[in-house]
């Protein structure tokens, strides 16, 4: 066992220094940061600049544009991005659809649509839960019924994460009748968000912005040519796909970076005679957090190890998803903790360009309480905490 | 031991609790701190009618009797309605600071007018710097002839932009956390020098940052002896405490009662979500929290009756114990609602963002545990 860093990784994560260094937009920067609110211009401008380099597509095959990269140079640049503060990748259409399309599309597929996710030219959206769908995803509702080379979609989406800026969305669709096994009934379809018969009204978060949206669709005429893999097959590529969700789920190296913010900020913040991180209660919540990030850290190394030796991600992955959200929410929590008196004032805007009227709080104080009640969310999406428990009991434990 | 309330107490709390339930649903409160002023006049007309508003005060103050019981009785009905009028910054506060530290003329002068609901305070205390720290005092009031000069910045004042007057603790000696040398002076709102920037709290109410900028203010204005205003100042947040623990427990019992109510209905995997036992036992730690919750409010109430309104240490007791209940209870409650929890649109989400924002509320969860363990030796 061991973790160093070979000679050829050193200068590849030298590389990767320099590369954000003279490359990362200051003011994308800042906002990641600071957990600000990104326009869908920001994260195109970032992805565009990313493609440019040739970096935009970790995790695909060098054949379709990928990097081919290590598993170990993938960890040295989700890290090096995180401390720089580069924006997340988008995940739905580079980690989500794609891999689906180059696993189980055909090549008209491949051509048609990958070169666009990999260039940022079109946004993609997630349509898979429904208001009565969540947890239970495989009793989704949503038809698509065969009219000669259509599928004829009818159905509402939700919880669909910037579906609002999306030119296409790709969805979990009922093609069996209610006599097939739920597993066997669901399709796979891409679909033209400006098809007519769709519509997208917005959901507000707690944080007071516009995230997610319901799609409805009604009578929505869909090519055949669109259906990914086989009818009655979606099931099975989703589940993959959801495997490939939870890998990066953990989130380590953007913990890291926030928990070492954090210490900074704590050692600014005056508390009575001394700082913050003088105060012995915070200081062993701080210390807290930072021991089960470094268990987690580890999880996550030795999860990679194995995936490097050909194994695939397995049900252990679900360690990563509980403890990667637990431990960023508490960081979330730290940090309106930190703010105290001014984790109170909500200023709608305050941190967004352009804003012209007087900013509430010191820093991003005022922006801490709304991050930490947007991000209870993460323990909520892409399979709940208590659904990763489940599977822990059912997969791993045989419970 | 009797743990029930009086006849009066009874129909205080059934009185409150009618208008939460019927004349203040969630819409209605959206719709209120929607409004520019952020709470509804009509409201606060109503509650001097009803006189809710005397509920703070003494009888010889002219008021209901100003029991911590009467008080905690009126906050957890509120806090089950998330009750966004500033009961707490003019009636609790700033009324309880007047009469307090007030002298005759000043009492006579300003109680009648709050209890009539005619007039809208605001207690200016917390400053940039401070924390939670009510020692912690750097705007200055300099003594010229009859009158104090005053400059400095306050922070996060509840109520701060509605009030048409404000009281303000300022130093008038010694250093920045030193005990001695606070005073609380009753500023005009509107008076020279006074800014005010007033805007939206996560939690649905209002408050704002305040500067005062040589602000001259009549030394008649001085509430109490100058130099010596703290321990009063303390008296009364300790109060004021007191009834926001009322309020989230109030909190906390609506967001289990949806929580449970929800689950019921919630279908995943062909049953009501409320048949998985993962869920059923997580509401039930959440019931034992509010009832804990409950019982420390008690305690602390009981023993600020029985020692003529001081309870420095059961206050922080309660505050501590309260504050890890209300994280909890509202972590849960939007984890088990799924989804639908973290949206502006449901009311759970906004239980969670107030009993967020109690935790931090006149000094954290963990700066009362500390205070309470000092006060162990303190304490006879
Ligand atoms: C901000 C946000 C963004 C999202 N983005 C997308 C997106 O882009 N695309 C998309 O398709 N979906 C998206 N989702 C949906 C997300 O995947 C679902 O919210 C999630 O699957 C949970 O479903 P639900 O909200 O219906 O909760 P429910 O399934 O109703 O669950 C409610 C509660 O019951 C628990 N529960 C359910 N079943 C069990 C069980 N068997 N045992 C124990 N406990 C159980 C859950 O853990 C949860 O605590 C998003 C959600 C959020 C909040």
């Amino acid at each position: 066992m061991n973790i160093d860093l070979t000679e050829e990784e050193l200068s590849f994560r030298e590389e990767v220094r320099a590369f954000l260094k003279e490359k990362l937009p200051a003011d994308l920067s800042r906002k990641t940061l600071n957990g600000l609110h990104m326009e869908k211009e920001d994260y195109v401008r970032w992805q565009k600049i990313l493609h440019e380099q040739g970096w935009a597509a970790v995790n695909w095959p060098v054949e379709h544009g990928g990097t081919g990269w290590t598993p170990t140079q993938k960890y040295i640049w989700a890290n090096e991005c995180a401390v720089a503060g580069a924006p997340d990748v988008i995940p739905f259409g580079m980690k989500m659809v794609a891999p689906v399309i180059y696993t189980y599309g055909n090549e008209e597929q491949k051509q048609r649509f990958l070169p666009d996710i990999l260039a940022s030219n079109v946004w993609w959206c997630q349509g898979y839960s429904e208001p009565n769908a969540g947890s239970d995803l495989a009793s989704l509702k949503t038809s698509a019924v065969r009219d000669g080379d259509h599928y004829v979609v009818n159905g509402t989406k939700t919880w669909t994460t910037l579906g609002h800026y999306a030119d296409w969305i790709f969805c979990l669709v009922r093609t069996g009748g209610p006599d097939v096994k739920n597993q066997e009934a669901i399709s796979f379809l891409l679909i033209d968000m400006n098809d007519p018969g769709i519509s997208v009204s917005p959901i507000i978060t707690l944080d007071g912005h516009r995230e997610v949206n319901e799609v409805f669709f009604d009578n929505v005429r869909v090519p055949v040519e669109n259906r990914i893999g086989e009818e009655g097959k979606g099931w099975t590529y989703a589940k993959v796909l959801l495997t490939h969700e939870r890998t990066g789920i953990a989130r380590v190296a953007n913990s890291k970076q926030r928990l070492g913010q954090l210490k900074r900020l704590a050692a600014e913040t005056a508390d009575g005679a001394g700082s913050l991180l003088d105060n012995l209660a915070f200081a062993q919540k701080i210390v807290d957090v930072e021991l089960e990030l470094l268990a987690l850290e580890y999880t996550e190394l030795r999860a990679l190890a194995s995936v490097s030796t050909g194994k695939a991600p397995g049900p252990e992955s679900s360690i990563l998803k509980i403890k990667g959200t637990e431990v960023a929410q508490l960081i979330d929590e730290l940090f309106v903790e930190a703010a105290g008196n001014y984790s109170m004032p909500f200023v709608k805007d305050q941190f967004a360009p352009g804003f012209d009227g007087e900013p509430v709080g010191p820093g991003t104080a005022a922006n801490a309480a709304p991050r930490y009640f947007n991000n209870r969310k993460a323990s909520i999406y892409g399979g709940s905490n208590e659904i990763q428990k489940n599977i822990i009991c059912k997969a791993v434990l045989g419970l | 031991m009797n743990f029930s309330y009086s006849e009066e107490q009874q129909m205080l709390q059934d009185s409150v609790s009618k208008f939460i339930q019927q004349d203040y649903d969630f819409d209605t409160r959206r719709k209120i701190t929607e409004s520019p002023r952020g709470f509804s006049e009509e409201n606060w007309n109503l509650f001097a009618e009803l006189g809710w508003l005397m509920v703070p005060f003494s009888e010889g103050d002219g008021g209901l009797g100003g029991s911590a019981t009467d008080l905690i009785v009126v906050m957890e009905e509120f806090g089950k309605g998330m009750l966004v009028e500033p009961f707490l910054a003019t009636a609790v506060l700033g009324g309880g600071l007047i009469a307090e530290c007030g002298n005759d003329s000043q009492k006579e002068e300003l109680l009648a007018f709050i209890m009539g609901g005619e007039l809208q305070l605001a207690f200016a205390f917390t400053e940039p710097e401070s924390r939670y720290e009510l020692n912690n005092v750097t705007v200055t009031a300099e003594r010229r002839g009859d009158e104090f000069i005053v400059n400095g910045a306050k922070s996060v004042v509840l109520n701060g932009e509605a009030a048409d007057k404000l009281l303000v603790a300022v130093r008038t000696s010694g250093e920045q956390r030193d005990r001695d040398g606070i005073s609380l002076l009753l500023i005009d709102a509107e008076a020279r020098g006074v800014r005010r920037r007033g805007y939206a709290t996560v939690d649905g109410q209002r408050a704002a940052e305040i500067s005062l900028d040589n602000v001259s203010v009549p030394a008649a204005c001085l509430l109490g002896e100058e130099g010596k205003a703290l321990p009063g100042i303390e008296k009364v947040i300790d109060r004021a405490t007191l009834a926001i623990c009322a309020e989230a427990v109030g909190a906390m019992a609506v967001t289990l009662a949806k929580t449970v109510e929800y689950t019921k209905t919630r279908k995943q995997f062909g049953v009501p979500i409320s048949k998985f036992q993962a869920l059923q036992h997580r509401m039930a730690d959440m019931f034992i929290e509010v009832e804990q919750g409950r019982s420390i409010l008690y305690m602390a109430a009981m023993q600020m009756d029985a020692n003529g309104g001081v309870a420095q240490r059961a206050v922080s007791a309660a505050k501590s114990r309260i504050g890890a209940a209300a994280r909890k209870v509202g972590q849960e409650a939007v984890q088990i609602h799924g989804g639908i929890g973290v949206t502006d649109e449901l009311d759970v989400g906004h239980f969670f963002k107030r009993l967020t924002t109690f935790q931090f509320q006149f000094g954290s969860t963990d700066m009362h545990k500390l205070r309470f363990l000092n006060g162990e030796s303190s304490a006879a």
